[in-house]
């Protein structure tokens, strides 16, 4: 599921902490890595990558398919007039026009209401899973990297379990303990996403756990409690920032997959993955069906992958 | 390679499985509700169940017991590799992950092949050509491969190589090339993570000084690439194979469901459709293994792979066998 994360995580190691798998091949243990940061103090600043930073076409575009994404969840009638349930079986299966965008479906219905309506429960499922994600990833991350020891080892064990398992099937197997429906469906991805935020969180922390910055408050007779709210998140913030945009994209693509399988709303929803799934059947008689509802995902996606990479780097200036 | 290493490596695998287990045990079956009624209601709407049949289920899951009892009594049957019976067709559930297991195989060959062959082929070009709009939009691909929707993907190949040009059958498992769609479908997010993978590690590669050495020596950019950086990029890569095998078993519960074949994703969808909660936790458990078989055998061959790391899993200075690649994973 978190496909993205994996390739942005492999590439910007120096910016996304540790490595994909931190029990890896001995090469370097988090503790190392505090070690050589207690010594380097401001971290690879000669690595500013200057084209990534800047608001490119590309970025602008991004931006703005996600501003009309969030346009059509909350203001879905500023986009069509058209109702997304109520069918015309006159105008059946009607291929794109002027009049329908999108084309109609198999009862008549106009896609690109339905495709607009659809963002709603689509996005705020997505948006739900991230929150779930980084909340239970970021207080676990915050402990396990902040108190060490057996709390780490405990933690990281088990978020090591979370990520031995494939993310669409952890997602499945949280489904089938809590049963079908929208909400579920975020549940479980946002599950899935709590491996990512926790280890990111926890590079972070040993990151800056030694920084002397740190060490003063503590010093000065700071509670742990607000060490780690006032002196620790704030270093967290940036990372994890770059983060939410890369999981959000994966956790659109997760829960229009989950909804896709049939494990979402019922069907005379507009989910964008059930939207796709309707079209199956009528693959070889209206492609647009299946085409355009497939088309925004990938759109909302590629925006939101973009968007986490201008994000890290603009970090990077601090 | 020591054999302490090989048992702390192993140890951590079975502490993961058995935390895997622990898990999934407490949230199919102690979450939100009674498994038996979720088992038999299998889609939600109540009913009337009949009484006789729900002790019968309770007592097979053990679901009588006291739960420390439960939970002792499920952790021996998995050590004996028992996993129970599905509910649903009342098979056992090793049979049924075995059964399905070579149609998904046979799929994941496929896929793995392409993906290979497609994502070293990006990553070689981007890093060969002098071209920079090439590199660039060589570069791009793998961000796109990643961003498509599979599901969609699968249904786009469909529309267009079996509808509009009838050239492989649309469904089923019937003829060989019925294959090559659903493993193309699977091999997109597959090759652009070796992509992405492959052409880091060659960039990185390229830069070394050894590298400089050799153009400096006459030898040609291609003959460098493949004699020299290759097989250094190729280490970082060997990584994430067990994130690849992840994905592999993720995609086929869509891809398989996209081209109507059976096998292993498939099985995982019915189960979860069914609440087949034993299966579920079956095909769970399956996947964590394999992950951490894979890794296993990554950490195993790697120091093979690289003389540095032999010299480290056997606790030899490192000094004693440096070589003059020496910073070549720099």
């Amino acid at each position: 599921m978190s496909l993205a994360m994996e390739l942005q995580k492999n590439g910007q190691a120096e910016t996304f902490g540790e490595d994909v798998r931190t029990e890896g091949i001995g090469a370097s243990t988090p503790d190392q890595k505090g070690g050589n940061d207690r010594q380097g103090g401001n971290r690879a600043r000669g690595l500013l990558r200057i084209r990534g930073g800047r608001l490119g076409i590309i970025e602008i575009l991004a931006l703005a398919a996600l501003a009309l994404a969030v346009l059509a969840a909350f203001w879905p009638t500023l986009l069509t007039g058209v109702d997304p349930l109520t069918g015309d079986p006159v105008n059946r299966l009607l291929p794109p026009s002027l009049d329908h965008i999108f084309g109609t479906d198999h009862l008549g219905r106009d896609v690109f209401s339905r495709t607009v309506h659809g963002s709603a429960q689509t996005l705020s499922a997505s948006l739900a899973a991230v929150a779930i994600g980084v909340i239970s990833g970021v207080v676990i991350g915050l402990i396990a990297g902040f108190f060490t020891g057996v709390l780490d080892a405990i933690f990281m064990r088990i978020v090591d379990v979370l990520q031995a398992i494939p993310g669409l099937l952890l997602s499945m197997a949280v489904i089938t303990a809590l049963g079908f429906g929208t909400i579920n469906v975020a549940l479980a991805v946002g599950v899935a996403a709590i491996p990512s935020f926790a280890r990111l969180t926890r590079a972070e922390v040993i990151r800056w756990r030694s920084a002397e910055f740190v060490r003063a408050a503590r010093a000065d007779g700071l509670s742990t409690l607000s060490v780690l709210a006032r002196h620790i998140l704030p270093q967290v913030r940036g990372p994890i920032g770059a983060l939410v945009a890369l999981e959000f994209g994966s956790a659109v693509l997760a829960v229009s997959a989950l909804s896709f399988l049939g494990f979402g709303a019922p069907p005379p929803q507009p989910e964008w993955g059930l939207l796709v799934s309707e079209g199956r059947d009528f693959l070889a008689a209206a492609w647009w069906m299946t085409t355009f509802p497939g088309l925004v995902v990938a759109a909302v996606v590629l925006a939101a992958n973009r968007i986490s990479h201008v994000v890290n780097s603009e970090k990077e200036f601090r | 390679m020591s054999l302490r290493y090989l048992a702390s490596r192993l140890t951590q695998g079975i502490i993961v499985l058995w935390i895997a287990f622990t898990l999934s045990f407490f949230l199919l079956y102690l979450l939100p509700g009674d498994p038996v009624i979720t088992m038999l209601g299998a889609g939600g709407e109540l009913q009337n169940f009949d009484p006789a049949e729900v002790e019968r289920l309770r007592s097979e899951f053990n679901l009588d017991q006291p739960l420390p009892v439960q939970y002792l009594l499920a952790l021996v049957a998995v050590l004996r590799l028992d996993f129970g019976t599905s509910i649903q067709t009342g098979t056992p559930v090793t049979e049924a992950i075995a059964s399905s297991l070579p149609s998904t195989i046979g799929l994941a060959a496929v896929a793995l092949v392409i993906a290979l062959v497609t994502g070293a082929a990006i990553a070689i070009g981007a890093t060969l050509t002098r071209r920079p709009w090439l590199r660039d939009a060589l570069a791009a691909l793998p961000g796109l491969g990643v961003a498509l929707p599979t599901f969609w993907v699968g249904l786009m190949l469909l529309q267009v190589f079996s509808f509009r040009f009838p050239i492989f059958p649309a469904i089923g498992t019937g003829t060989p090339t019925a294959v090559i769609l659903p493993a193309v479908t699977l091999a997109i997010p597959l090759s652009a993570i070796i992509a992405q993978i492959l052409f880091r590690a060659l960039q990185n590669a390229w830069i070394q000084p050894y590298v400089t050495t050799y153009t400096a020596s006459g030898y040609s950019r291609l003959r460098l690439l493949l004699r020299q950086a290759l097989p250094v990029a190729v280490l970082p890569a060997l990584t994430m194979s067990g994130v690849l095998f992840g994905q592999v078993l993720a995609g086929s519960v869509v891809v398989e469901n996209v081209f109507s074949r059976q096998g292993l994703g498939r099985l995982a969808q019915t189960a979860v459709t069914g609440q087949d909660i034993p299966l579920v936790q079956g095909i769970v458990l399956f996947a964590a293994a394999v992950f951490v078989l894979v890794n296993l055998a990554t950490d195993l061959i790697y120091p093979v792979l690289d003389p540095r790391l032999k010299a480290a899993t056997r606790n030899v200075p490192a000094d004693a066998t440096r070589t003059d690649h020496e910073g070549v994973r720099a």
